[in-house]
């Protein structure tokens, strides 16, 4: 797998873009997944993620191949993420699905703006629910629980992701776990 | 509700939800749950939001979205879009880096060589764009006559070869060797390559010859 990649991102380096897509095919199911799940937003997550895999490519001179592509990525990815999720712009997609479509984005869109009152949340479908919960986080503990739990990621590799210290990671993922419990104690 | 145990029991939770637990702590973390009934919720509490978490199902990149990224990736430069070209038509690409080469090398040289050029020999007269060799006189070796006609009124002890000319032959005319008149372009290449097979040939010669 790593020497698969490593050819292809030397054809990249050559400037051929064939080959990047082979890259975007490999990780984008990894790569949409963890910006979803942070954002809550399939529009938002799309955007985020392809910019991510466009950065990448931008700027894959700067790769180093001994190590893990895969971790490179996550970091351009959830860098890009916190970014979306601090300036909290108002960005609000007509075309997004609403309740009774497949997804269900409505919960997620208010989980962006504001709380939801307890009664609707316990109405929700447990995969809502998980997603409102999360999106609920600070950002700070959001990207370590999605990258543990979501991803199952070991936490030296979340620490190379997210370029903090191992302890750092610990400390949050304990703290974002508090966090979930006590948001989870009426369950 | 507070909790009132010791801080350090909280963490060891944690340790031991992150596979990340040391045997002694886990020993007390264990001891003291089995004692402390608070605690022992915290732990329950705490291992439901891992699972629940964990429990969203996988979901993947929606379609078209590789398109999406390419779509979006700053211009490819023409020279790697040549490459993958020739990369995938290796047959085409032989045959158009030949065709090039031919048309420069051989055609170039065609039309290079418009003068009137011809080989020097000692007693031959030349009057404008014609070589004379004069009635009486003997030429000892080839003679090739480019873009000019030739006219032998003597003798020739050796091989004409006329490019883009004419020759006029007097009676009294003797050429010991061969004549040869080249004017169309194709007759040209035969010229050359044959002259090319010659010198390949005469090269071996002189090798076997030392």
């Amino acid at each position: 797998m790593d020497a698969l990649i490593n050819k292809r991102i030397k054809e990249v380096l050559k400037g051929d873009q064939n080959a990047f897509a082979e890259i975007v095919e490999l990780f984008q199911d990894k790569l949409y997944r963890v910006c979803y799940r942070m954002l809550g937003n399939k529009h938002e997550a799309e955007d985020i993620a392809q910019e991510a895999f466009v950065r990448a490519f931008i700027n894959i001179h700067t790769f180093d191949t001994k190590r893990k592509f895969s971790t490179w990525l996550y970091r351009i990815g959830t860098n890009l993420c916190i970014d979306r999720i601090r300036k909290k712009k108002p960005d609000y997609f007509l075309d997004a699905e609403v309740a009774g479509a497949e997804g269900l984005n409505m919960y997620s869109q208010i989980a962006a703006t504001g709380e939801l009152p307890e009664e609707e949340v316990l109405k929700m479908e447990m995969q809502d629910r998980v997603q409102y919960e999360i999106s609920r986080l600070p950002d700070k503990y959001r990207a370590v629980i999605v990258l543990k739990y979501m991803e199952d990621l070991p936490l030296q590799e979340i620490s190379d992701i997210l370029e903090m210290p191992l302890g750092t990671v610990k400390t949050r993922i304990h703290r974002g776990r508090e966090a979930l419990r006590k948001q989870l104690s009426n369950m | 509700m507070m909790n009132m145990c010791p801080d350090h029991l909280v963490h060891y939770m944690h340790e031991y939800l992150d596979g990340d637990i040391s045997q002694e702590h886990e020993l007390e973390l264990k001891a003291h749950l089995s004692s402390c009934m608070t605690c022992q919720q915290h732990m329950q509490e705490l291992s439901k939001v891992a699972a629940f978490v964990q429990s969203v199902s996988h979901i993947t990149a929606p379609s078209g979205f590789v398109e999406g990224v390419t779509s979006r990736l700053p211009k490819e430069t023409s020279r790697v879009g040549m490459k993958r070209w020739f990369h995938n038509h290796p047959m085409l690409t032989a045959a158009a880096l030949f065709m090039i080469l031919m048309s420069a090398s051989l055609f170039s040289n065609f039309n290079d060589d418009q003068q009137f050029s011809f080989t020097k020999q000692p007693n031959i007269v030349v009057e404008g764009e014609k070589v004379i060799v004069p009635a009486g006189e003997t030429v000892n070796g080839d003679i090739t006559v480019k873009n000019g006609d030739i006219q032998i009124d003597g003798e020739v002890n050796g091989n004409v070869t006329i490019i883009n000319g004419s020759q006029y032959m007097a009676s009294t005319a003797n050429v010991t060797g061969e004549i040869e008149e080249i004017n169309e372009v194709f007759d040209w290449l035969w010229y050359k390559m044959k002259a090319g097979a010659k010198d390949v040939a005469s090269f071996f010669d002189s090798e076997d010859e030392k």
